[in-house]
C-alpha cells in the first residue's frame, strides 16, 4: 500500500504556544484516517501545514511523495481542503461557487460530476440561491462537492461536522465511506469523540501531540481499567457522590449513565451505603464494556497529568 | 490568463450582486461631482460688512455706494458705536469693520492725508487676505473718482503712471469651478479604487474565502491581478461620468486629449490599488483597512495640491510628493484640461506615475506572498 501522507517531528510555534511538537504519522492510500482531539489541540495547525498553507518550523513531510514545501504547486492540484469555517463565497449561488472552483482548478463541472453527484443532487434543486442562505447542512455539502470537483487524491476535511446536527453528521459519514470507493484518501479532524469508530484508523491528538495512534477497535482495546456503569435519576448528584467515595478513580458522564473506574477496579457494598447516605437509593452498579471514549478519556487524562 | 480572466469575472459578479455597492460605485461620483465642486471654492462673495460713518458726508456716501455696488461685500450694519462694532465682529454677524472718520469729506483735497480704518476676521486667512484686496480695489478706484474729479481728465492723463491691464490664462474667468473639478475627480477615482479594493481584499481574509484559494493552483500574482483589474475599471468608468457630469453641469473646458487623461488616471489607480492591497496585507479586519486607508488617503489629498499648491508647500513637503501619487495626479488632470499639455508636456509626471505604480505593486505582490 502507497503512502499518501509521512510526516516526521513535525513542530509548529506560534508567538505565545507551541501548536505541535514532534508530530510523526503516516496515512495509506484510501483509508479515512481521523484525527480526534479536543479545540485548541493542534489540529487545524496540522491540517494547514499538510495542505501546504502553513510552513512547519521542523520536521519533514511528504504528502503524495512530494514534499509539502517545494512542492507545494503540484501538490494544490491534487489536495481538496474543507476548512472548519465555511469558506465559499456567500455572495455566490451553488452553481457558481461549484463553477468557480471546478474553473479555478482547470477542470469543469460535466467532467468529475459522476464523483460529486452523491452529494450534489442534494442539493442540486437549490442551485440558484446564494450560498450564504443555505442551512449548515446544505453548506456543508457544497463545500464538500468544491473540495471534491477537480477529483483530489487526498481530501483534507477539518472539522467538517462541527455545528452539524446528528442526522446530518451520520449522513455525512456515510457520504465519506462512499468517496473511499474512488479511490480517495480522506483525513478528518473532528473533536467528537463518537465518530472516532467511523475512520479506519485515527489519532488522538492533544496539546500539539499525539497520544496514540490505531484503529478505533485496537485503542478502545487499551483501556487499562475495569470499567463500571451506573444510573440513577440525577445523574449530577450521583456524579458528585462517586467522586466523594474514596475507592474512586474517576466518575464521569457518559450518555444517560456515568462510567465509573477504582482504585483497584472492584468495589463493595461500602459503596451503595456510601450513596444511601446522600439520598440516592435506586442504583445498580454493573461492569460494562470500555468505548473509545473511554480510552480517549483515560488517554487524555494522561496527558494532562504525565 | 484563463484563470485571471475568470477571476476577475468572479469579482464583477459579487461586486454587482451586492446592490449597495453595485449602485453606490455610480451614484456616488454623480452625488460628490453635483455637491463638492460648487461647494469646494475660494471665491469670496457677500463678505458682511459694518460701517461705522463719523462723517456722514456726500463723499463718505459715494464710498460706501461703490462697496454696496461691488458683489463682494454686503453691507449688513452701520452703526456709531465702535464697541457695538466689535461686539458684531466677535460675534461673527460681520466679517470687516470700515471706519470713517469725521472729517473725512474736509480733509479731501486740502493735501492732509485721509485715513479709513478696516478691520478684517481673519480667524480664516485666505478669506481676510482675499476681503482686503477686494476693499483695496475699490479704494483705489474711490481715489481715482476724486482725482478725476479735482484735476479734470486733461490733468490726469499728464501725470505719469503706470497703466497695467493683465489677463489670466488657462482660466481667464478665474472660475474657480474649472479649478476644483479635475482635483474633485481625482479624489473620487481614488475614493472608489482604494477604498474598494482594499475591503474587497480584506473581506475575503475576514470570511476565510482566501484560505480555499490558497489551496487552489491559483498563484498569488493571478489573484493580485484579478483584484485589480476590476477595480481599474470602475475607476476608468467613474472618471468618463464625472468628466460627464463636468461638461452637462459645469461646462468644464476640455483643452488636451482624453486618451492621455485615462492613460494617466489608469497608471495612478495601478499605483493606487497597489497600494490598498499591499495595506490590506497588513490588516485583518475591514475596520483595520478602513483606518489605516483614511490615514492614507487625507495625506495624500491634503498633501496633493487640490486646494493648496504644493509650491509653496515647506520644503519637506514637497519632497514627499514626490512619492505622492495624487499629486501627479493633480497636476496632470489640471494641465490636460484646463491647458492642454500634450503628452512631452507631462511625460516627466508619467514616468514618476509608472515607477510608482510599479513599485507599489511589487510590494503588495511581495508582502501578500509572505502573509498568505
Amino acid at each position: 500500500m502507497q503512502e499518501i501522507i509521512s510526516a516526521s517531528g513535525i513542530s509548529k510555534k506560534f508567538e505565545a504556544a507551541q501548536a505541535l511538537k514532534d508530530i510523526s504519522f503516516e496515512v495509506n492510500e484510501s483509508e479515512i484516517f481521523g484525527f480526534i482531539g479536543p479545540d485548541g489541540a493542534g489540529k487545524t495547525t496540522l491540517f494547514r501545514i499538510i495542505t501546504t498553507l502553513l510552513l512547519p518550523d521542523e520536521g519533514e513531510i511528504k504528502v503524495l511523495g512530494l514534499d509539502a514545501i517545494k512542492g507545494f504547486l503540484e501538490l494544490r492540484k491534487n489536495i481538496g481542503y474543507m476548512p472548519g469555517r465555511f469558506s465559499l463565497y456567500q455572495d455566490l449561488t451553488v452553481e457558481e461557487n461549484l463553477n468557480f472552483y471546478a474553473t479555478v482548478f482547470g477542470t469543469t463541472v460535466k467532467e468529475n460530476y459522476d464523483l460529486i453527484s452523491d452529494i450534489y443532487s442534494h442539493i442540486e434543486p437549490f442551485r440558484k440561491r446564494i450560498a450564504g442562505k443555505l442551512s449548515g447542512g446544505m453548506k456543508q455539502k457544497l463545500a464538500l462537492s468544491c473540495a471534491l470537483i477537480h477529483k483530489p487524491k487526498l481530501l483534507v476535511l477539518d472539522e467538517p461536522t462541527t455545528g452539524v446536527d446528528a442526522v446530518s453528521r451520520s449522513e455525512f459519514w456515510d457520504m465519506l465511506k462512499k468517496l473511499k470507493q474512488h479511490n480517495i484518501t480522506i483525513l478528518v479532524s473532528t473533536p467528537y469523540l463518537d465518530e472516532a469508530m467511523r475512520c479506519n484508523r485515527v489519532a488522538l491528538i492533544q496539546n500539539g501531540k499525539i497520544l496514540s495512534i490505531d484503529n478505533p477497535q485496537k485503542i478502545r482495546e487499551g483501556f487499562s481499567r475495569k470499567l463500571f456503569s451506573a444510573k440513577a435519576p440525577e445523574k449530577h448528584k450521583l456524579i458528585n457522590a462517586l467522586r466523594e467515595y474514596p475507592g474512586t478513580l474517576s466518575a464521569y458522564p457518559f450518555g444517560d449513565s456515568v462510567h465509573i473506574t477504582f482504585h483497584n477496579d472492584e468495589f463493595d457494598d461500602s459503596l451503595y451505603e456510601h450513596l444511601k447516605k446522600v439520598g440516592i437509593e435506586k442504583t445498580t452498579i454493573t461492569e460494562s464494556e470500555a468505548s473509545i471514549e473511554d480510552r480517549f478519556l483515560e488517554l487524555m487524562k494522561k496527558g494532562t497529568t504525565g | 490568463m484563463r484563470t485571471i480572466l475568470y477571476l476577475i469575472r468572479k469579482e464583477f459578479l459579487q461586486i454587482f450582486r451586492d446592490k449597495f455597492i453595485g449602485r453606490a460605485i455610480f451614484a456616488v461620483p454623480i452625488v460628490q461631482m453635483l455637491l463638492l465642486v460648487p461647494a469646494v471654492t475660494f471665491e469670496i462673495k457677500n463678505v458682511k460688512l459694518c460701517v461705522i460713518d463719523r462723517d456722514i458726508s456726500v463723499e463718505s456716501r459715494a464710498l460706501i455706494n461703490q462697496l454696496e455696488g461691488s458683489t463682494f461685500f454686503k453691507i449688513k450694519y452701520s452703526t456709531f458705536s465702535e464697541k457695538e462694532a466689535e461686539n458684531l465682529l466677535h460675534r461673527n454677524k460681520c466679517d470687516l469693520i470700515l471706519q470713517i472718520p469725521s472729517g473725512f469729506s474736509k480733509n479731501i483735497g486740502t493735501g492732509n492725508p485721509v485715513k479709513v480704518l478696516a478691520s478684517i476676521n481673519a480667524i480664516n486667512a485666505t478669506n481676510a487676505q482675499l476681503s482686503w484686496a477686494y476693499l483695496n480695489g475699490i479704494l483705489r478706484d474711490y481715489n481715482m473718482n476724486i482725482l478725476l474729479e479735482n484735476a479734470g481728465d486733461l490733468a490726469v492723463s499728464s501725470i505719469p503712471q503706470i497703466s497695467f491691464s493683465n489677463r489670466y490664462w488657462y482660466n481667464e474667468m478665474l472660475n474657480y469651478k474649472f479649478y476644483m473639478l479635475p482635483g474633485i475627480l481625482g479624489i473620487l477615482v481614488t475614493a472608489i479604487g482604494f477604498l474598494l479594493a482594499g475591503l474587497n481584499l480584506v473581506k475575503e481574509k475576514e470570511v476565510g474565502t482566501i484560505e480555499q484559494i490558497n489551496v487552489t493552483p491559483v498563484r498569488k500574482y493571478q489573484f493580485i491581478i484579478a483584484k485589480m483589474v476590476p477595480f481599474l475599471i470602475i475607476g476608468l468608468a467613474d472618471l468618463a461620468l464625472g468628466l460627464l457630469i463636468g461638461k452637462l453641469f459645469f461646462n468644464i473646458p476640455f483643452e488636451g486629449s482624453i486618451g492621455l487623461l485615462f492613460l494617466a488616471s489608469a497608471i495612478f489607480l495601478v499605483a493606487v490599488l497597489g497600494l490598498a492591497i499591499f495595506l490590506s496585507t497588513f490588516s485583518s479586519t475591514q475596520q483595520q483597512f478602513m483606518f489605516v486607508a483614511f490615514f492614507f488617503l487625507i495625506i495624500f489629498i491634503l498633501m496633493g495640491g487640490i486646494f493648496t499648491p504644493v509650491d509653496s508647500m515647506p520644503m519637506w513637503a514637497q519632497k514627499f510628493d514626490l512619492v505622492n501619487p495624487m499629486a501627479y495626479l493633480m497636476r496632470i488632470n489640471r494641465m490636460v484640461m484646463l491647458k492642454g499639455s500634450t503628452f512631452q508636456d507631462i511625460s516627466r509626471d508619467i514616468y514618476s506615475l509608472i515607477i510608482i505604480a510599479v513599485g507599489f505593486t511589487a510590494f503588495a505582490v511581495r508582502m501578500y506572498r509572505k502573509t498568505a
